[in-house]
């Protein structure tokens, strides 16, 4: 039957989880396919999945996007799997492994069978009182059972506990967590570490029981079984699910008389060998020195050794691994590190409880007090990265050591790249040192991407990209890598010199600029929007044009600004923030009759939340019958002009800002940039309008205005700069349309007006010189560009719903009527907000009682 | 022996007759409903021909179906569309993500049967 050739030995390797998986991707990357045809036998009908993100199956992923690597892995010509078929026997004397399809002889075999979970021994513990969580058949019978089912309780605290406690609430359920310890994950918190992450589910709505032990399990009055604790104490619920713990799945090396551990699993040594010398055991069926490794990045580590072993490389010992995990359960934060109870001699701890917020963080270190030997973190896991790095790799302690758990001002305090020894583990799941990272660079890698693909780094868990962008950044720099300013892959210029080309050579396509200037055929989500960009502030062309579709971010493409949940909001444009009751009326018609939330912004306008992509031209059909037009509040472009009463209605105000602020937002309207616009007008220097936030700020003063530049608001605000004073009516229009052409010439792609502002040379008076004095014989220009801008602005909205062909675009389905049917909503506050995933099940259980 | 049942790039079901050319948009995508499934269909126009991707339209990681609003482009070697909301990267022929390779998009056969769109649906 084996009918390969005699120097082609044969693999098989057992189990098609996450471990075996990733021995075979090693085994091929490493070129075992010249000795050995790998037969590998999984007993799931599906190809390895991802476990860590089970849960996720809940939330809505599939199976199919839940699976990991290729699956053209197994379609490599000498690479077979076998789905769902069991190994049902292995006879070691004459080297086969035995299925319900027929026996294969193997040469060399690895065992990577995982573990089960495990049910203590419970009388009355059958059907939906006995239901685990570990495979995604396991998933899809805890979903069925759930349908009937009100409340569910999770029987064990630990990790996977809380998780499937998590599972059982997406799905509606009243859910609980009953664990035998006096708290919740034993094995990786202390007590108060416990109580904290208690306190924190509780308050999610997860009872939590802790100290109960089921005796049995009866007949309940309310709900369907009835879970007796010791004494007259019991709990009643419709299902059950264990998750008290994991035993190795070692069936079939009992079966075959290999060696076991003390508690179970296949006994190996430093290299995974077993106690037969073709027989390797690998992840969580494995026992080394007695213990048993519950966590993906062990398992990697011994796949990887095995592969190597396999292909003759050396490979190092398999000498125990690093148990620290970071995890979000249910929305909160949990981290464990080393030795997080203190249990090594003499080790003393700092704490850090905050109870009104439930969070708490210890951090244990030696007797002496210079290393730090572990670390328990609930409630925020933005110290983990450090604390792992200080416990890791044996980095000497601050003085004062409780400034590593602590709250900073500024979030927690950052271990610095360069502290880092070369050893440092940057990358647990991949086993990537800190050295490992800096030879990629030394070999030629540029950026966080290529240090990615080169070394795995950051792939597995993806914990560690903060930290591995640090180091690439911190790394670059000190090998003095002046930073690349091509605009992306297809383009060696900067937005700068782009807009040059197109603007001197009169370009008004994409596929011209990339033909002349770019490199292949299609560009991507970097060049296409800045290219998009720049030909609107050269031309302004109707963006629906079909040559300009398809280079905007969705924003622009559908002419509204998708939210979450991928609906969009609509937002009118009400200049200088002057609306008739008229107008309000129609908006809160439209609102009403499509059923948007609505709110009243910063920059005096009403957004209009909630609308699917097909509800777009009807919201706009009826906002431009009522006389609104586009707000552009989707582009990078003139959003709002701000103002006060100004003369008109205040007894303060010395000039007409509404009337100035209406002139200003009309001029300005269509024109599109490197950064969005916003603009203010006040009309007295009590500043209501609040106008030196802006990037252009125009104050009344009693001669005239005060133009005020490169001001925002945003994440790092900066107050606008006086530009010039007492300015006409004419002036003050002529200096902005001249400001902001050069801006829009000169700026960087994204880089809002502030930002220019401090890296033009020269500073504000070189500015000055070139908008009021004309330095470099450009106004005229610079104005004459803007006129054309001005002079092409046509309502974006009022342009699109006049052509079918355009409309087509807004269909949420090509060949559909319908809507999104997973587009949900829930009332808050009297309006409509998007229904958030843990909330998807509640609403069914409403839904259903009414 | 056993075969393996894994064949993905084989239609074993029939050919689905989703929408027509002209319901496509040139350079970018559109979002149709297929057997309960939303499927987002990318129309590439090229110098070597026309080319036709069918991918999930639910993006993975910002749990909304939003994928077909993306922007299509061109990255180190691979044709990818951008997630609209947060800018992962999957491969328009094997779904799979460029910076969470645990991630996969759901991919289909399509092609043009003269000015009808088919999907292979199994």
């Amino acid at each position: 039957m084996n009918t390969s050739t005699p120097d082609v030995q044969t693999l098989v390797v057992i189990g098609n989880g996450m471990v075996g998986h990733h021995c075979v991707e090693q085994l091929v990357e490493r070129g075992a396919l010249g000795r050995y045809r790998i037969e590998v036998f999984s007993e799931e009908p599906l190809r390895a999945y991802d476990r860590v993100h089970l849960s996720e199956y809940f939330a809505g992923r599939d199976a199919e996007s839940l699976a990991l690597g290729e699956a053209s892995l197994y379609l490599t010509p000498g690479v077979t799997l076998h789905l769902g078929v069991p190994v049902l026997e292995i006879d070691r004397e004459r080297r086969e492994v035995i299925t319900a399809n027929g026996s294969l002889a193997y040469d060399k075999l690895v065992l990577a069978t995982g573990s089960y979970p495990f049910v203590p021994p419970i009388e009355g513990a059958e059907g939906d009182s006995r239901l685990v969580y570990r495979t995604l058949a396991d998933l899809d019978t805890i979903r069925a059972a759930a349908a009937q089912a009100r409340r569910g309780v999770v029987v064990g605290g630990g990790l996977l506990g809380l998780e499937a406690a998590n599972a059982l609430k997406s799905l509606g359920l009243d859910a609980h967590v009953v664990e035998f310890a006096p708290r919740l994950m034993p094995v990786q918190l202390d007590d108060q570490g416990g109580q904290a992450l208690k306190a924190r589910i509780e308050a999610l709505g997860v009872g939590v029981h802790l100290s109960k032990a089921t005796q049995s399990i009866s007949s309940g009055a309310e709900y369907r079984y009835r879970m007796n604790f010791a004494g007259e104490d019991f709990l009643e619920t419709d299902l059950i699910v264990f998750s008290a713990g994991i035993r190795p799945q070692d069936a079939l090396a009992r079966q075959c008389g290999l060696e076991l551990g003390a508690r179970g699993g296949v006994a190996i040594d430093g290299q995974c060998l077993t106690s037969d010398a073709d027989i390797f055991a690998i992840g969580e069926c494995a026992a080394w020195n007695g213990s048993i490794f519950g966590l993906v990045a062990p398992g990697y580590q011994m796949a990887r050794s095995v592969a190597a072993q396999l292909c003759g490389e050396d490979a190092d010992p398999f000498i125990g691994a690093d148990m620290s995990t970071k995890l979000k359960l249910l929305g909160v934060d949990v981290g464990s590190i080393g030795d997080a109870q203190g249990a090594l001699p003499g080790a003393r701890s700092y704490r850090f409880i905050d109870e009104a917020s439930s969070s708490y963080r210890r951090l244990v270190v030696s007797a002496d007090g210079k290393q730090a030997l572990g670390a328990v973190l609930v409630g925020d896991n933005s110290y983990y990265d450090t604390l792992l790095q200080y416990v890791q790799n044996g980095i000497k302690l601050p003085a004062d050591p409780a400034s590593l758990i602590l709250p900073a001002g500024e979030g927690a305090p950052a271990l610095g790249a360069d502290a880092l020894p070369a050893t440092a583990t940057v990358c647990s799941c991949h086993n990537v040192s800190k050295g490992a990272i800096c030879s990629a660079i030394d070999s030629g890698c540029t950026d966080v991407a290529g240090v990615k693909a080169c070394t795995r780094a950051a792939s597995g868990c993806g914990g560690c990209a903060a930290l591995l962008k640090q180091v690439v950044e911190h790394e670059l720099s000190a090998r003095g890598v002046a930073v690349d300013k091509s605009l992306c892959e297809h383009f060696a210029y900067t937005r700068q010199e782009l807009y040059a080309l197109v603007r001197v050579e009169g370009i008004e396509t994409f596929e011209e600029v990339l033909a002349k200037h770019g490199r292949g055929h299609v560009g991507c989500e970097i060049c296409k929007p800045a290219i998009g960009s720049i030909l609107a502030s050269c031309w302004n062309r109707p963006i629906q044009d079909p040559w300009l579709v398809p280079l905007q971010d969705t924003n622009d493409t559908f002419m509204a600004n998708m939210q979450k949940n991928g609906t969009y909001s609509v937002v009118p444009r009400i200049p200088g923030g002057e609306i008739t009751p008229e107008g309000l009326i129609a908006i809160g018609e439209v609102a009403k009759k499509y059923r948007l939330y609505t709110k009243i912004t910063g920059g005096q306008r009403i957004d209009l939340f909630g609308a699917q992509l097909h509800e777009l031209p009807d919201i706009w059909g009826e906002l431009i019958a009522a006389g609104f037009e586009t707000g552009h509040a989707y582009g990078k472009s003139t959003r709002t002009v701000k103002s006060c009463v100004g003369s008109t209605w205040c007894r303060y105000g010395v000039q007409d800002s509404v009337k100035m602020a209406l002139d200003i937002e009309n001029r300005y309207k269509g024109l599109r940039s490197p950064h969005k616009l916003k603009f203010a007008v006040s009309g007295c220097t009590r500043e209501c309008a609040e106008a030196q936030s802006k990037d252009v700020g125009v104050i009344a003063t009693e001669k005239g205005w005060n133009l005020y530049v490169c001001g925002n608001g945003g994440m790092r605000p900066r107050h606008a700069e006086l530009f010039a004073t007492d300015l006409d009516d004419e002036t003050l229009i002529r200096y902005i349309d001249r400001f902001l052409m050069f801006y829009i010439r000169t700026a960087d792609k994204l880089q809002r007006t502030s930002v220019w502002r401090e890296s033009l040379e020269g500073g504000l008076d070189y500015l000055k010189a070139v908008i009021i004095d004309d330095s470099l014989g450009l106004a005229e220009e610079l104005e004459a560009q803007m006129q054309l801008v001005v002079d092409r602005y046509e309502c974006e909205w009022a342009n699109a719903i006049q052509d079918p062909e355009k409309l087509k675009r807004f269909r949420t389905f090509v060949n559909d009527g319908r809507g999104d049917p997973d587009i949900r909503f829930i009332d808050e506050r009297g309006q409509r907000r998007p229904l958030r995933a843990d909330e998807a099940g509640l609403i069914s259980l409403v839904e259903e009682v009414v | 022996m056993i075969e393996a049942s894994l064949q993905r790039n084989e239609v074993r079901g029939r050919w689905q007759a989703v929408c027509r050319r002209e319901d496509l948009v040139p350079n970018s995508g559109v979002v149709a409903w297929v057997s309960n499934i939303q499927v987002a269909l990318f129309y590439l126009k090229g110098e070597e021909g026309d080319q036709l991707f069918a991918v999930q339209n639910h993006d993975p990681l910002a749990q909304a179906n939003v994928i077909g609003r993306g922007i299509v482009g061109h990255l180190g070697g691979n044709l990818v569309i951008a997630s609209p909301l947060y800018k992962q990267h999957y491969r328009l022929e094997d779904g799979s993500c460029l910076e969470y390779p645990e991630q996969k998009l759901r991919v289909w056969p399509v092609r043009l049967q003269g000015d009808v769109v088919e999907v292979g649906v199994e």
